[in-house]
């Protein structure tokens, strides 16, 4: 289910530094054409449709078209994502439509408590952060 | 319209790359959960003034296995005896596992669980009535003591569309973001010039820019996940990007690591799991959460038929198990494919309306039963929403409503793994313990501790989550524990060797003209033809994925021959992947997109030349619905309840196959 760019929307993140599907693709295929300062997918069969592009995009200009080797036309599925939550819309061949919402976070972005400056105690037994006694297995 | 002889990417790549050297302390070679893990609890114990680098070949936060997100977290311990998840994983995986490495990353798992939801995780949990709760909704926590919902006896229900977001953030935060390099793959690791066994650094390049970056370091953890493109897939147009399991992982950690002569460990264990045919969509939640079962193409529920007690009983004890070993379940899967009874349904629909019948029995009106519907509904959609949207895509095309009409189901191509339902690995010390064995044999590839907790064969280098070998049944949050646990060791090991000072064997420039190689080959002979894919001179990566997926498929026990190999064709895999690997060296790439290729090409050749290798060397089937050798078609526990590791000898060029005695830690009788 390859993602593809919507020309009339993709504004090659106005030529920054960090297009943003390029940067988070985790399979390297979403590249900016400099000369349209659009985005595509160079590599539609190593797609793994894991969204990252059509989630992470400022002008919603992605979208998935499903594998066409073995997924009939016309379905389609899109989310919309924000910090706390995603809302997913199912289109179905037959038109039929299901909307899902659920929760991605419940805290604010930035806000994961990464331990600055805590301390772990001595190196040479097992424990690690946050860990004081470790059990052994019993037979 | 110009003639197709130029690169095909954006980026063209060219002859003479920037050199960018670095000098750190520990490097942290991949961005997954485990060296996320890493990250997040390495500054807890190292000095101030040490140097700790992390490069990931795409972006911290949706990068690895989780890039997509899960729709569970598979190992959660809680209130079970940690003595329960080692028999559990010991039976699944055949009996043949380093008990002391699972009981190990058993006793530290739930702290990372812990840290998860603490730092936004949305995790499941159960009301005072038993009623499934979202993450997002107020219930109290899991330090706090609150219940999850478990599938599973080792399963969580987590709402996962962000988990790798949320998990990539402290660790970044923890390190710095300047010590966190994205886009650059790292391709080999490097020996120490002068102290022999020790790692003593990486080279790589970058996709955004024509730099070859040389480190040279006291330390690497090297955690870039499993294989997948090993084998032809059952989908050859554009669905083979929908791999099973994340397509970017090109077996890099276990070529990469044995390259440099770390032992390797269950190389001939793969996974070829058993998922919604085409779309891949997961099936756990399906079977454990809805309690689904699957039919075959008569219409029976074949699972618990006598046919298939009577063929359990051949693989005892292992098929003794309430949970049917995973190779298991596809072996009975395959015998009714092979039947002719196919295809083999999961009877979602059955399973939903049952759901609906037992509320309906219960005197639930029908507002009420509507309103459960929709919740249940919701449950369904977001197993595949969180983790396999594809497979949500494949229904919506195909007009699939669950509640109506099963899906089928079908093992898929096999993938090579150390932290789902696969073992195949690194072989890595133990904690230094005393209930860990002590071994006498003077060589590490038989011992079980040798100082340094998940450092492999090599000093200063370790692996954690897909690399560990003979431990799976990790899954994200074990990955991200074990990879903790080598952040300390690591530590550990700078502290006790404060005065190596790491010196390569290879100049960086000579570095640089290896891994700039394929571009050197392009530029040199593109001019030969109208394409720059149709060359006498060299090949292109694309080209030497498909002949290696057609080699392994056809004589390596792929899906063209339901999993069966046998030593002859083995033998035959063999030297094809001799010849490819020579071919290799021909491949070209003129783009920075073409050269990542070309060098996952490479490690996917490597490793798996060792899962062919180790197949061949083991004269039994030890994973019955994984692969079968049709010429010792049994599990023969008297002979081959053992390791096979394998050392490839970096000065000789050698490979040394071995046995390796398994010692249990657990008491085998009672079995489970």
């Amino acid at each position: 289910m390859p993602s593809y760019v919507d020309p009339s929307k993709c504004d090659g993140c106005k030529g920054g530094d960090k297009t943003a599907c390029m940067y988070i693709c985790p399979n390297d295929l979403m590249v900016l054409n400099k000369e349209e300062m659009k985005a595509y997918n160079q590599e539609p069969d190593a797609c793994w449709e894991c969204y990252s592009c059509v989630k992470i995009c400022p002008q919603g200009a992605i979208f998935v078209r499903g594998y066409d080797d073995f997924v009939p036309m016309g379905g389609q599925v899109h989310p919309m994502r924000s910090a706390a939550d995603i809302m997913w819309t199912v289109k179905f061949r037959n038109g039929n439509i299901k909307r899902f919402k659920f929760p991605v976070r419940t805290t604010s972005e930035g806000a994961a408590n990464a331990y600055v400056g805590t301390t772990g105690g001595s190196l040479d037994d097992e424990c690690l952060i946050l860990e004081s006694a470790l059990p052994t297995p019993t037979k | 319209m110009a003639l197709p002889n130029k690169p095909n990417g954006e980026i063209a790549a060219v002859v003479n790359p920037e050199i960018v050297e670095h000098d750190v302390d520990v490097l942290i070679v991949g961005g997954g959960m485990a060296a996320c893990g890493t990250a997040f609890e390495i500054k807890k114990w190292a000095p101030a003034d040490m140097k700790i680098v992390l490069v990931d070949k795409a972006s911290l936060e949706r990068s690895g296995a989780v890039a997509q997100g899960l729709s569970a977290i598979n190992t959660y311990i809680g209130s079970n005896p940690i003595e329960s998840y080692v028999k559990m994983v010991r039976n699944d995986l055949m009996g043949v596992v380093r008990e002391d490495l699972i009981y190990d990353c058993g006793r530290h798992v739930d702290e990372s669980v812990k840290l998860f939801e603490e730092w936004g995780l949305p995790i499941w949990k159960l009301d005072a009535e038993g009623n499934n709760l979202d993450g997002a909704a107020p219930a109290k926590s899991l330090r706090e003591g609150g219940t999850p919902v478990r599938t599973g006896k080792w399963q969580i229900m987590i709402n996962g569309e962000s988990y790798k977001c949320i998990v990539a953030e402290p660790a970044k935060t923890a390190l710095g973001a300047d010590n966190c390099l994205e886009r650059i793959f790292i391709v080999k690791m490097l020996l120490d010039k002068n102290k022999p066994n020790q790692i003593a650094g990486a080279v790589g390049f970058s996709t955004r820019e024509n730099a070859v970056h040389v480190f040279r370091c006291k330390t690497a953890l090297v955690a870039c996940g499993g294989a997948v493109n090993i084998f032809r897939p059952r989908s050859t147009g554009e669905g083979k990007g929908r791999a099973w399991y994340p397509v970017w992982n090109a077996g890099s950690t276990y070529t990469m690591c044995a390259q440099v002569g770390a032992t390797l460990t269950m190389m001939e264990n793969r996974f070829t799991p058993a998922r919604f045919k085409d779309g891949y969509g997961p099936v756990g939640a399906w079977f454990l959460l809805f309690k689904a079962k699957v039919q075959n193409g008569l219409g029976e529920f074949y699972a618990n038929s006598p046919a298939v007690k009577d063929e359990l009983e051949k693989f005892m004890p292992y098929g003794a198990s309430p949970v049917t070993p995973t190779c298991l379940r596809n072996h009975l899967m395959l015998n009714e494919l092979k039947a002719g009874r196919g295809p083999i349904y999961m009877a979602t629909d059955v399973a939903l309306n049952a759901f609906l019948d037992a509320k309906k029995a219960a005197g639930m009106d029908e507002k009420g039963v509507k309103k459960y519907w929709k919740h249940l509904e919701s449950e369904a959609w977001e197993d595949f929403l969180d983790m396999s949207v594809g497979q949500a895509g494949l229904w919506a095309g195909a007009n699939v409503e669950p509640e109506k009409v099963g899906s089928e189901i079908m093992p898929t191509e096999p993938y090579m793994l150390g932290s789902h339902s696969g073992c195949c690995g690194i072989w890595t010390s133990g904690p230094e313990e005393d209930w860990v064995p002590n071994v006498a044999n003077p060589s590490r590839a038989h011992k079980y501790k040798w100082g340094y907790n998940r450092m492999t064969t090599v000093d200063g280098l370790f692996t954690a989550g897909d690399g560990v070998g003979a431990s799976g049944h990790k899954f994200s949050s074990g990955a991200h524990a074990e990879g903790r646990i080598c952040a300390k060791q690591m530590v550990k090991f700078c502290r006790d060797n404060a005065s190596f000072k790491p010196e390569l064997k290879q100049t960086a420039q000579e570095l640089a003209d290896e891994i700039y190689a394929p571009v050197k080959l392009y530029h040199e002979h593109v001019g030969a033809s109208t394409s720059s894919n149709v060359n006498p001179n060299f090949c292109k990566p694309a080209g030497i994925m498909m002949r290696l997926m057609k080699a392994t498929d056809e004589y390596g026990g792929g899906v063209a021959t339901y999993y069966m190999t046998s030593g002859k064709l083995l033998n035959i895999c063999l030297d094809l992947l001799k010849m490819l690997r020579e071919d290799a060296e021909k491949m070209a790439a003129g783009d920075l997109h073409e050269l990542l290729r070309a060098w996952e090409n490479y490690h996917r050749i490597w490793c798996v030349e060792t899962h062919i290798r180790h197949i061949e060397f083991r004269k039994e089937s030890r994973y019955p619905g994984f692969y079968y050798r049709s010429d010792f078609p049994a599990v023969d526990d008297e002979h081959w309840k053992c390791f096979v590791n394998s050392t490839f000898n970096p000065e000789t060029q050698e490979w040394l196959c071995e046995k390796v005695e398994c010692i249990n830690i657990l008491s085998t009788d009672p079995w489970l």
